[in-house]
Parts: structure tokens; sequence; C-alpha cells
């Protein structure tokens, strides 16, 4: 065959796969789930930018509602004769497993790609290991593993090739985040390629045996036993012929590209007396470490496996150095309760049929022990690839271990030598901390480009994010090096460390990553030579002892001055390339330029102008500093959580928060998933540049600022003036102005270590200084110089006594005296569903259950290190938990029947020990109104009462058990939360089903009309027009109207509301909820990231998005039509003509306005109409009922509140 | 009668254009206004710093959160064909040119001199017949002269006369100290035509917010009377064409402007109030006070009270109520000191 040119190109193992899966395929169903996301969207963006398949057509990718209906739409099409093909990982896998199933059962052609990722368990983690594939293993499905970019991009391609072959569906996995977000540079399949590895006759019969009318046959009947059993055997054959075909087809892959690959692949010494098995990216390090290993004298070797399902046994054997005396198999999976992990026990049962065979292949059983590594992406290093040979060395090996952890607990896990460190000199490392918004990733997957083109070095880039979406740090691991880099693992010694944000020293041991006479790059906001006293006393011992050399740059100066705002990417990736020699600094920079011109060229020429100004300008601000011999004059590091955090945050959570995590000993952890709340306040990020400052003179007290916090960082007491005795000096006070709480004193007070610095309470606050308008009652001011004296303030503040709840009207204003039990969360700065929260905890909080659905909401609710539900002083709030993204409304109609449960046992056995707890108390415990916070007061009372006549009960069974559950008897409101891509999408079914029941469970959706916390992907709540991920060009079907579908049912309390543009309504409708004796649902705007605008904006956003009708405000509560009033009242008025104005402002509009003026104007036609139409259908439905008397015994709301 | 009138080397069919607006946004309109007799059509303005700054603000948007969460390394689909570039103006201009036989102008609005030289030619390639510059600036540096700031405009001039071929107008505010000097070096620098004068935003208070609201209002009659001012004391003297713009509601108000010295009279809020189909109207009246006044062109109109041709020249320079005094000057003078030939 002719030579064709392969392009050397620098990118991620999701790119690699996605470009040959989607020359391969024609049918693409897809649901967004992390880490395999990015597959999805670069299938459908080559898609929107019609780019052909193999066979010159163009794939159409489809977005399902869920992993199920992507397998449910992929199953079909392949029964259609469609080549197909889906990308997923984690839960998402394990709803595919249904249909994997019938595609294995019907031997139909089909390969998928899974980024390996944790299953959630005791929690939920994004990262990558094996538990998710190796649930699959059962399928039938074929299983073929990656380890590496290259590796992922080029098996990828004989997968798609061997299935069509062998009639198995092929699994091609390889390890999330690790190498599906590693960049790496590859040698690229060109279309020629590709077209020579997939078999022509293969694919024509794959066509034939589709189900068409003009030939039908019949598939997915039903069997009975007598036939069932022996048609599953039937198709054996083709398991026994698929291993020779996947070999025959990578040989073919070999004599094309030139890289050869084995079903098992052995590296290492050829008389090997220990092995280590492996699979996926783990085997890259091993492969690194047997290499050095080898070098240093050593008899090891690896084997990795590359087809792991069907696993086959002789050319397994076959791939082992015979000699070999001890094999470790690694497994990144956890098979609690099992013999051992599946790898292994394939391993071991391999042996058991080779060696049983009549001529032994080994001489001597090898003994073979079984160890699990890496779960959720921790780190799997060469220093524990040596304790794996080390211990397989000893005559009695550990048989099950586990290497990579501190297990104090069961004590498996091996010892790893600390100083065993094998790169070599000639690879440079480099690691860049920087903050999420600073652009500091980007720039330096850009670098990596460059250097890719520009060099002959091999590259690898690795990037680490925060678990905060807010002020999130972002540590990126680059090397380049003239070998093939293998290092699967962090950086630890590196030879260049840029530190882009200088408060980062203090939190970080960001110099630890320095090797000796490292180049360390600090951008600091000081004049060169006041850089060094503002170091940490450890920065400065650990550079002079080091011997660094150390640059410096004021970054933000010099990017403001290019007019780049806070965005130093370009300034920083200037500083890297002219420091670190990495090229020859002149041709680094035009190749700086050529990137940015390239990137920016089609977006606009002020873009690019303004970089290359950032480029030209950025030597001139950049100094090397003198260092110093000595340390003296550095301020020593602070604490990483205060002396008064309870010891666990001490132990655990710091070590956390410090980056040192994975040093923590199995001890120290949770047996169960169970941690404690309210860790978030002992987290002090510090992120704010500009902190709001109260201004009491002009103060309404309308507590608007606190109620639109998304972090419950400015918060309003009232408080008798008693309490002020030991205010620290300066803390504002003023009189409580409302007659409701008359002579206390009020204060607004600012949380300035928590404060994001959004400025949404600015933009919130209706006081305006008369004279200076500008000037309202909260002002914002730098942080640095009031960080210490508003912390004190705060401190002094939150031990205020809390308010009477009792004695409040419960309102805008006084709801934001209740204290928020949901605080400083990870959330966007200016986020727009946490307000929505925080009023919740408000509420409700001291007797509120959450069932939270996975995704934004559950990551910054519960994403470790530190969480933001917390706890009131009597200890009562928020019980919290995120079950799956799919099946939310379920797991909270669980939880409110659990408690129903508790409850009716309880009043039971109040009833039968009435005698003894006296008639009236009994009868109030029944019986009493728990509507008010007054009552629900009461009600705890009499609880606190019953328990104390219980105790003097003497222990009877009765007695004991209702002390259990006497708890219960207090009114309990479960609310089930989730985003738009659980409402709308996957959880519609359940959603639906849950509402439908009639139980006394409260729904809230946050509506970002995107899946958001997978980075924007449209869903059924995405509006017309709006251009979200798989809708580049705009979403041209109107957004589902969930409230209505909910308000059919006539039973259900259903709300939509914009806390931005009524906040009033939005009180009142959460206390309706809350209220109604049955099943409610709030529909709640919230403004996103995703929608592209300064989110301080959003309360303005949201008064046009209700004005124009874009967001009609409504409640529907059933209660009315006991009063003969219409259910409906709609409380926004009709669309005025604001529509234009609300969309022009949001990116999500004006890209697709952009990208094509005429279908823009045409999808805001049609939005414009479908807005009027909705509104005219409320309006309609909204009117007031016929005369006619109220029918008797109707659905509700009697029968609702007899469910109760 | 021969309407006809020649407009920056132009030859247009009369007088009435439509002036720089919404109004030549899509096809439908510029051909309704076509139908109804427009002579020419202006477009609404390229503005520069909108481009430029649409650009900023949305590359900062979208990439803001990139790169900064494990979930999510992007919030929006791929941006590459996501361009915030003037591609969009300059389609119109071809889609104008291919649906209508009047000249089409394009308008660019801008002042700082990087950007301009690119948007003009762009402009030209597009096809447009003119070219309309509108540099309206507001100062607010106190230590910005009036110097400074016109010789930033003749600059601006100079090198956008040099980057295109096609005619070139520039649409002025009326707040120079010397308008008919800067005229005069704006032809040096190369214009074909002024256009007199830019209406603007203005600033308006709103009392329940207590802030600042921008606020554009339609022109009435009353607002041509600055403009009869302008144009007569530049007509015949400059030699570039010259365009009223602003304050045009009635056929009698262009009938002024033309014999005030405009060779072309642009149209927007008399057309934005009454539809395309007024301009039909406008023209019907025009043509109507020429018969019944006995006029056979406009060539013979324009500019027939211009201050070289009114009887009483002193009436355009007079800023302030004064008794009118016939014997007060015998010749008119004017300030550059020259006599009218």
């Amino acid at each position: 065959m002719e030579s064709v040119k392969s392009n050397i190109v620098a990118l991620e193992a999701n790119e690699a796969v996605a470009s040959v899966s989607h020359r391969l395929s024609e049918v693409i169903a897809i649901y967004p789930i992390t880490p395999s996301s990015a597959m999805g969207e670069y299938s459908d963006e080559w898609s929107a930018q019609k780019r052909k398949n193999i066979w010159g057509m163009v794939p159409r990718v489809v977005e399902m509602q869920s992993e199920a209906g992507a397998a449910g739409a992929i199953h079909g099409a392949l029964q259609a004769g469609a080549l197909a093909t889906t990308f997923t990982a984690s839960q998402g896998l394990l709803l595919m497993v249904p249909n994997m199933y019938k595609i294995a059962g019907e031997l139909t052609a089909f390969c998928m790609h899974v980024t390996a990722r944790s299953l959630a368990t005791h929690a939920l983690s994004i990262f990558g290991d094996h538990s998710d594939v190796m649930a699959c293993r059962q399928t039938g499905f074929a299983m073929v593993c990656s380890g590496g970019v290259q590796e992922a991009h080029d098996l990828a391609c004989i997968s798609h090739a061997a299935t069509l072959e062998s009639r198995i569906p092929f699994l091609h996995f390889f390890d999330g985040f690790r190498t599906s977000h590693e960049i790496a540079k590859i040698a690229m399949l060109g279309d020629e390629e590709l077209r020579a590895m997939v078999d022509a006759d293969a694919i024509a019969a794959h066509r034939r045996r589709a189900l068409t009318p003009d030939r039908p046959v019949l598939r997915g009947t039903a069997q009975n036993p007598d036939t069932f059993f022996q048609a599953r055997e039937a198709a054996n054959p083709f398991y026994l012929a698929c291993p020779d075909i996947v070999q025959k087809v990578m040989d073919r892959f070999a004599a094309i590209t030139g890289r050869k690959y084995g079903l098992f692949d052995y590296v290492g010494h050829p008389q090997a007396k220990r092995v280590i098995v492996i699979m996926g990216s783990g085997a890259e390090a091993v492969h690194e470490t047997v290499d050095k290993l080898v070098a240093d004298g050593e008899e090891v070797g690896v084997l990795k496996v590359r087809l792991y399902r069907p696993f086959i046994v002789d050319r397994f054997l076959d791939a082992l150095p015979a000699g070999v005396r001890s094999i470790a198999v690694l497994d990144r999976t956890k098979e609690p309760g099992g013999v051992g992990e599946p790898l292994f026990l394939d391993v071991v049962a391999a042996f058991q049929d080779g060696q049983t065979a009549d001529s032994p292949r080994f001489p001597q059983q090898p003994r073979i022990i079984g160890g699990r590594y890496g779960l959720s992406s921790h780190e799997f290093t060469p220093a524990m690839v040596k304790a794996v040979f080390d211990e397989l060395k000893k005559p009695r090996p550990k048989t099950r271990f586990t290497v990579g952890i501190n297990d104090d607990v069961t004590r498996l896990s091996l010892p790893v030598p600390d100083d065993f460190d094998i790169e070599p000199d000639d690879v440079f490392r480099a690691v860049f901390f920087g903050l999420g918004a600073d652009g500091t990733v980007g720039a330096n997957k850009n670098s990596i480009k460059i250097i890719s083109e520009e060099t002959n070095f091999h590259t690898q880039g690795y990037f680490v994010y925060d678990s905060k979406k807010s002020g999130a740090i972002t540590i990126s691991h680059l090397r380049f090096g003239p070998r093939p880099i293998r290092s699967s693992y962090l950086i630890r010694q590196a030879n260049f460390v840029a530190c882009h944000q200088f408060n980062f020293l203090e939190k970080f041991d960001i110099v630890g990553y320095a090797r000796p006479g490292a180049v360390l790059l600090l951008n600091a906001p000081f004049k060169t030579d006041e850089v060094w006293s503002n170091l940490p006393r450890e920065v400065q011992q650990q550079i002079v002892q080091k011997k660094l050399k150390v640059h410096v740059i004021d970054a933000y100066h010099a990017a403001r001055d290019a007019g780049m705002g806070a965005r130093i990417n370009t300034v920083m990736q200037t500083c890297f390339f002219a420091i670190s020699g990495v090229l020859p600094r002149q041709q680094a920079i035009e190749q700086i330029k050529k990137a940015i011109q390239k990137t920016y060229a089609k977006k606009g020429e002020e873009i690019v102008r303004r970089n290359f100004a950032a480029v030209e300008g950025t030597l001139a601000h950049l100094h090397e500093l003198t260092v110093p011999g000595d340390v003296n004059d550095g301020k020593p590091l602070p604490p990483i959580v205060p002396d008064e955090a309870p010891d666990f945050v001490k132990n655990v959570t710091a070590m956390m928060l410090a980056g040192r995590g994975e040093l923590l000993p199995v001890s120290a952890l949770p047996v169960d998933g169970t941690w404690p709340v309210g860790t978030s306040r002992w987290e002090k990020r510090n992120i704010a540049i500009e902190i709001p400052v109260w201004v009491p003179d002009l103060c309404i007290q309308c507590n608007k600022c606190a109620f639109s916090c998304p972090h419950a960082a400015i918060r309003a007491k009232v408080y008798g003036a008693e309490s002020l005795a030991g205010a620290p000096a300066g803390f504002a006070s003023m009189d409580y102005a409302a007659p409701d709480l008359r002579g206390m004193k009020y204060t607004l007070q600012v949380a300035p270590e928590d404060c994001t610095g959004c400025g949404l309470c600015i933009a919130v606050c209706p006081a305006r200084d008369k004279s200076t308008p500008k000037r309202k009652a909260i002002n914002l001011a730098p942080q640095a110089p009031l960080r210490q004296s508003e912390a004190e303030k705060y401190c002094f503040f939150l031990d205020l006594p809390e308010v009477d709840r009792s004695k409040v009207r419960v309102d805008v204003k006084g709801s934001q005296f209740f204290q928020p039990l949901f605080e400083y969360s990870g959330a966007c700065a200016g986020c727009g569903e946490t307000p929505y929260i925080k009023l919740l905890t408000q509420l409700l909080g001291d007797r509120l259950l959450v069932a939270n659905a996975t995704g934004c909401s559950s990551i910054y609710g519960g994403n470790l290190p530190t969480t933001p539900y917390c706890a009131n002083r009597e200890g009562r709030g928020p019980a919290w938990s995120n079950s799956l993204f799919e099946d939310n409304a379920e797991y909270g109609l669980g939880m409110r029947l659990a408690l129903d449960q508790h409850k009716a046992q309880a009043r039971q056995l109040v009833q039968q020990l009435t005698g003894s707890i006296g008639e009236k108390l009994a009868g109030q415990l029944l019986y009493a109104d728990q509507s008010g916070e007054a009552d629900i007061a009461a009600q705890r009372q009499r609880v606190a009462e019953l328990r104390q006549k219980l105790a003097s009960l003497n222990g009877s069974p009765e007695a004991r058990q209702l002390a259990l559950l006497a708890d219960y008897l207090v009114d309990k409101s479960v609310w089930i939360i989730g985003g738009d891509g659980w409402a709308y999408d996957i959880g519609y079914g359940g959603l639906d089903h849950v509402l439908a029941s009639g139980a006394d469970v409260k729904v809230l959706v946050l509506d970002t009309e995107v899946y958001s916390n997978t980075g924007g992907q449209q869903s059924k709540a995405t509006p017309i027009g709006a251009a979200a991920k798989f809708a580049s060009a705009g979403k041209a079907s109107p957004k589902k109207d969930l409230g209505l579908l909910a308000m059919t049912y006539g039973n259900i309390y259903v709300a939509q509301v914009a806390f931005g543009a009524k906040d009033v309504h939005t009180v009142r409708a959460f206390q309706e909820a809350a209220s109604y004796p049955g099943p409610a649902m709030i529909i709640a705007y919230s403004d996103c990231i995703a929608h592209g605008y300064d989110l301080a904006l959003g309360p303005e956003q949201q008064k046009t998005a209700v004005a124009s009708g874009y967001w009609p405000l409504y409640r529907y509560d059933p209660r009315r039509r006991a009063a003969g009033q219409n259910p409906l009242q709609l409380d926004s008025p009709a669309p005025n003509n604001q529509l234009q104005q609300f969309m022009v402002n949001e990116t999500r509009f004006r890209m697709v306005e952009q990208k094509d003026p005429d279908r823009y104007k045409m999808l805001f036609e049609s939005a414009k109409r479908q807005i009027a139409d909705r509104y005219a259908l409320y309006r309609q439905l909204a009117e007031p009922p016929q005369a006619h008397p109220a029918t008797e015994g109707s659905a509700t709301p009697s029968t609702a509140k007899a469910a109760t | 009668m021969n309407l006809e009138t020649t407009y920056m080397g132009l030859e247009l069919a009369h007088p009435l254009m439509v002036g720089a607006s919404p109004l030549t946004d899509d096809l439908d309109t510029p051909r309704r206004l076509e139908d109804a007799g427009a002579a020419a059509i202006v477009m609404r303005s390229l503005f520069q710093e909108q481009i430029e700054g649409e650009q900023y603000t949305s590359a900062q948007h979208v990439e803001m959160y990139a790169d900064s969460f494990s979930e999510a390394s992007s919030f929006f689909p791929a941006t590459d064909d996501f361009a915030m570039n003037p591609y969009g103006y300059l389609e119109q201009i071809r889609r104008l040119k291919a649906a209508l036989r009047i000249p089409v102008m394009a308008s660019l609005n801008g002042l700082s001199t990087s950007g301009w030289l690119r948007y003009a030619r762009l402009i030209e390639e597009a096809g447009a017949d003119a070219l309309e510059l509108n540099v309206y600036h507001i100062s607010t540096n106190l230590w910005e002269t009036a110097a400074t700031l016109e010789e930033n405009i003749l600059e601006a001039v100079r090198s956008v006369r040099e980057a295109v071929k096609i005619p070139l107008a520039i649409k002025l505010s009326p707040f120079f100290t010397s308008v008919p000097h800067l005229a005069m070096q704006l032809r040096t620098a190369g214009v074909d035509g002024l256009v007199l004068f830019n209406r603007f935003y203005q600033p308006d208070i709103d009392l329940g917010l207590l802030s600042v609201v921008p606020q554009l209002r339609l022109s009435d009659s009353s607002e041509l009377q600055v403009r009869l001012r302008w144009l007569a004391i530049l007509s015949g003297r400059i030699n570039t064409s010259l365009a009223a713009s602003g304050g045009v509601h009635t056929g009698a108000d262009a009938v002024k402007a033309v014999m005030a010295g405009a060779h072309a009279v642009q149209l927007v809020s008399a057309i934005l109030k009454n539809g395309p189909a007024y301009l039909k109207t406008l023209l019907t009246e025009f043509k109507q006070w020429m018969e019944e006044n006995g006029y056979q062109s406009v060539r013979q109109m324009r500019g027939s009270l211009d201050m070289t041709r009114c009887p009483d020249p002193a009436a355009f320079e007079r800023g302030n109520y004064m008794r009118v005094l016939n014997s007060w000057r015998d010749t008119p003078k004017f300030s550059d000191g020259q006599v009218p030939q």
C-alpha cells in the first residue's frame, strides 16, 4: 500500500479517540458524563462543521435524555444497519448495561469508548479507575484497554475494525482523566489509513444483517426453557475466533503504521523472575520503572493486557517469560468481599488452565498475588511499582495487598520507598500553579502544542483542578523529553515551577515541587525589591537551600497595560518561554504570536491586538530576583485551619486542604462515607479582591443583599443592645427600624474571608446616597486592608444571639434574620442557584431532608474537602444526601416514606403509652398544629417533655422504642433538589412518578437551562435561540414546559420563580410549597456562567427575563379551588418588548446571532411567538373559574390533606 | 422638471435619500424604500468600538471559566465560527447591493486609529458605493484640546482616504468651534462630502432610579434650523458635496435644505415614524412645491438661499437676537475675510 503521511499533533485522548470514532461512524448517540463528555462534544462540533466520515457522510450526532436512552438509540441504529458509536463512563456505563447484553447477544458489530471512572459507592468520584468497565465484563462485549494517548487513538481504530470482522461488540476503554485528559504528542491516523483498516466486506455483511422490510427477519424474541440455553451457547464460536481476529487487525495496523500491538504485550527482562500484570495507564508507569530496574540489573518485567475480554489463556501464558517465579496482578478496582479483583482472578484461572494441561508451560507454578492501586486516580508512581516488585521478592509476600495508600486498619498496604525517583535529567518538567479564571491551563495547553510542533521532543500535559468552582486553583504538569513519555503520574520534582497567584504560596507547598537549582517564576504584586520580604519564611528557606533561580513579574500590571484585564495567561506564557530555555526566546515569541493569531483571528482583531501587546510588553516587567542569603524577614506560614477547629477538621480536613490528602491513613477516614457537616467555615479562602462594606447611615434594612448572596457571606441580625458588650472596635450597629422588633439593634456584616467578591449584593442594594447616588448602603472596597478587622467583627457577629424565630415575620427581610444553614459553598461567584438553597435552609433548615441529584448542586453541596450544609446552635440542620443523577425524585420519596413510617409508629406508641405520658401531653403531641415557627418550637418542647417522662418509665420496650422515634413527631420537610438536566431529562420519568404519587415531597428545580456541571450541554430546558453544546447553531425547539406538565395533574403545587425579578414572590412560593399538604414543585430561574454575562447583573437580567415574558412567574395552588378560585395565579405581566434586550445581553444568544444572523432572526421570531402563545395559554388557564359549585370530594385539596 | 442631483460624484434621481439607521438591517425595508423612491441609502453605522468591545467581552465570558474545573473544560460550544467581527455587516452590504439598484452607502463609526483602515477596506471590497465616516466623540478629558481632537479626526480621514477609492463622506456633530475651518481641512484631507449633522443618544435622568439613562428621541422639524445655518455657510465655498441630516419631516423641509445648499437630504426619523411609504409623500410634496413655485431643476434651486446668494446673509451669522438693521452692513463680509464672488 502507498505510504500515507501521519500528522504529528498534541491532543488529549478524548480528542484522539473521538477523531477516529467520528470518522468511522454514521450514528453517534451521546449524553454528557465526566470524563467522557468531551468525546461527545468533539463529535457534535465536527458534525456541526460538516466534517465527514471516511465514507463521505457527516455522522448524525444525537443527544439523548440519559445514557440508557443513548444505548437504546444505538441499539436501534445498529439493528437498522448503521455503524454507530457512543461515549460514556461510570454510572452512565451502568445505565447502558441492559442494552449491552442485547447488543452482544445479537452479535452486533459496535464499538463504544469509555473513559474508565470510579462508580459512586461511599461517595461519588469523577476520577479514573476500572470499577465501571469491570461491571461490564459479563455483558459479552469484547474489552480493549489503552494505556496512553497514542494507544487510545490506535486501539480505537483497531477496535472499530475488529468488531466488524468478529461481530462481537467492543468496549474500548482508557483511564479517565489520566489518559482521557492528558495531552500528548501523537501521530494521527489519516483517512487513508482508517480506510485501509476497516474491511469493506465486513461492513457489507453488517448491512446485510440489518432489519429491513425488504428482507424481514425477527430479532428480540422471547425464548423458553427449551431453547434459551442452547441459543446462548450458539454464539461461542464467535468468541473463540475473536482474539485471533483482533491480533490479525493489530498486525494489519502495524503493517500500515509501524506501531505494533499484541493482545498481551510483555516488556522487560527476557528471563524475568518477577512480573507485574496490569492494564491501563498504570502499565506505562510500570513499563518505565521496569526499564529502569532492568537497566540496573534486575530481572523484572511487565505484561500489559490489551484485550481483556475475551480473555485468551494461551496467548496470555505465551506472553509471559517462561522462568517467571512470582507475579503480581494489579487491579484498578475493588470487589469487596471477593476472593480477589477481576484481573487477578482471570490470571489465577489462566494458570489453573495452563498448568493442568498435558505439558505445563512453566517448570514451576509461579506464585500469584493480587493488589489494588490507583482507585479514583490515586497516584501510582514508580516508587509504588518498586514496592510491588520488592514484595514479589519476599519469600512470603502478601497475597492480597494495596499500594499507594497507608492502610493502618487491615494492613494490606505495601511500604513505598520515599526516595525512589527515576525521572531522567533530560526530561524537562514544569509545574504551574494558576487560578481558574487566569487562563493558566489554556496557555499551557498552547505551550505544549507549540513545543510539540517546534521541537522533536515528546510532550505530555496533565492538569489538576480544584473541587471548588469559584477561585479555583489549577496545577499544570508539563513534561518534554527525547523519548516517549510513560510517566502516568504527577511531577514531584520540577526544573521549572511557576506560581501565578502570589497568595498560593501561603496555602500550598509550591516551592516543594522545585528540584535543586530549578527556576522559580513568581507573579508578585510588588516591586521587585519588595518581593523577598513578602515571601513566607518557609518559602525563603527552600529557595535558599535549593539554590533556586527566582524570576518575578507583576503580571496583573503587565496584563492591564495590554488591555487584558485579569487574564495573565499570555503574559505568564511569555515569561515561561523567556526563562525556561525550552525554545530559543525569539522563536518562542513568534510561535506564541502565531498561536494567538490562529486562535483569535476569526474571533476578532482586537483580541489579537491585545494579546500581542501582552506578549510584547511582558519582558519589560520580568526581573530576576537577587536571592539574599538570609531568611529572617519572612513571616511564618499561617496554619491551614484555625486552632479552634474540631479535631477531625484539624487532622483530616486540613490535610486535604493542604493538598496532602493522599497521605491520610485508612484509619483517618469514615468507614461508610459519613462526614461531619459545616466544614466550609474552616476553610478561609480569601478569594475576593474587593468585598462589600456597610454604610449604616444609608441602609434601609431591607436585607436584599443578604437574600441574594450566593455564599451566605453577607448577613443581617437583630439583637438586643446588651449583646453589644465587648464588641470589637468599629463594629457597626444601628437601631432596628421596623415595628415588629422595636428597640433592638441591627447589624449587617460581611464575612470577609468567605466572600467571593461577586458584587451581587451591591447590585441589588436599593439604598443610595442622596448627594452621590453611585454610593450605596454597601460598596466594594479592597479586601486585604479590611481582612483582619472585618474577620474579627464577623466572628463577634456570629456569636450574637440568633433571633427568636417565632417573633419574625417571614418575608424577604425576615427570612434573612434566620441563620443560613448553607454557607460558603464552592459555587461560582455570582451563582444563581445557591440563593434559593440558602433561603430554603433559612426557612426550613432545622427540619429539612434534602435528596440532591448529581450536578452542580451536589458538587458545591457535597464535594470534599469542605462542605456548606451546617447545623444551628441546637445542632439541627439539613440532612443532605446525593444518590445518583437519575433517581433523585425516587430517593426523596423514599426519605418521605421512611419519615411517615417513623412518625406513624411514634404516634402509635404515644397512643399506647398515653396512660404514662398523660392525656394532655399525648393529645398535643398527636394533634397540635405544626404549621408555624412557634408551633414547631412548642412541639419540640413537648417532645423534650415526652423524653423526660419516657426516661422515668424504667426502660419498657415501648418507651425505649418511642424515645428512639420521638423526634419524628416534629414535622420534617423533604426537598428534592436538582438541576434541569435531572428534572427535564434524565430524572423526568421518576420526577413525574413521584409528583403523581401525591406524596408530601417538595421539588426544587434549579433551572440554568443547560447541563451546567458538565459544561453547558443543552437540556430540554434550553430555550429557543440559545447556543449550547450539542446545539451550537442555537436550539430550534422550545423549552419544555415542566410546570405546565405538572399542573395537569391538578393536585400538585407548582410555582415558577426568579428571585432577582421578584424576591417577595420567591419567598411566598417557598412558604406555600412547604405548607402544601402534598407534592409541590418550584422551578427557579438560575443565572449561570454558561449564559455568558457578568453575574453581578443577574438580578437585572432576571427582571428583563420576567418583563419580556421569557420567564413568566406563576403559582398554581390547588388549595385555592376550595375557595372557588382558579388554582393558577399569573404573577407577572404580559410580555413587553424586551425579549431582544434580554437575549442580546447573554453570550449564549449572541453567539448564534454572530454566527448566523438570519438563523438568529428566525429563532428570535419563533421565541417571541412562543412566548406570546405561552402567555396567552397561561392567561386563559388562569381565568376565574366559571361560577359552579365546588365539587364535593374532588381530588384536592381534601384528599391531599387526608394523605398526611 | 429635473430632480437630479450629484452627491459625491454619484448621480442621484433626486436629493431624498435614507440616512444611517436600522432601516437597512434587512432586505425587505430597503426594497420598500427603493420602491417608495429613495434615491440612495446609508446603512446603519458599523461601530468600531462596539465590535472591538464585544470581541473582548465575549471572549472574556467564553474563556473566563474555561479550563478551571475538572468536569468541564468549557461552558460554550466551540467558538471557531463564533466570530465577533464585521462579516455580518459586510454580508449585508453585498446583499443590499444585489437587491437594490440605488446606491448603497456604508457608515463607519469610530475614533481610535486602530481598526479604521481595515474596516474601510473591507467595506469597499464588499461593494459599497460610498462610505460615510461618523466621528462623534464626547471629550470628557480636561486636557484634550480642540486642536488635538480635530487633528485626530483629520488623521483618521487621511488614512481612510488613502485606503479606499470610493467616495468618502464625513458626518459631523454641530459642536465644533469653527465648522468652516474644519470643513476646509477635511476637504484637503480628501473627503468628498459633509453630512450635517449627527444626532446622538443624549443622557436623561431617571428620577425613580436616580440614574442616568441614554435616550434617543426621533427628530422633528425644529432641528432643521441648525442644519440650514451651516449648510448655507458652507455651500458654494467648500468644494465638497453637502448633505442635510436631521429634522427633515416635510417636503418643505427638504426644499429648505436644498436651498441652503444640500446636494442630498437624509431622512430617518420621518420614515421611522411614518413608514417607508412616507418617502413617496415627501417626494411628492417636494416636487409639488417646485412646480408651484416654478423651479425647473434641483440644480437651479440648490444653494439659492445659501450665504453667498441669500438677500440677508447676516441672518445666518446672527447668534443672538438683535434688531435687524438693513442698513447696518452694505456688503456682506465673512469671518474669513473673503468677499464672495
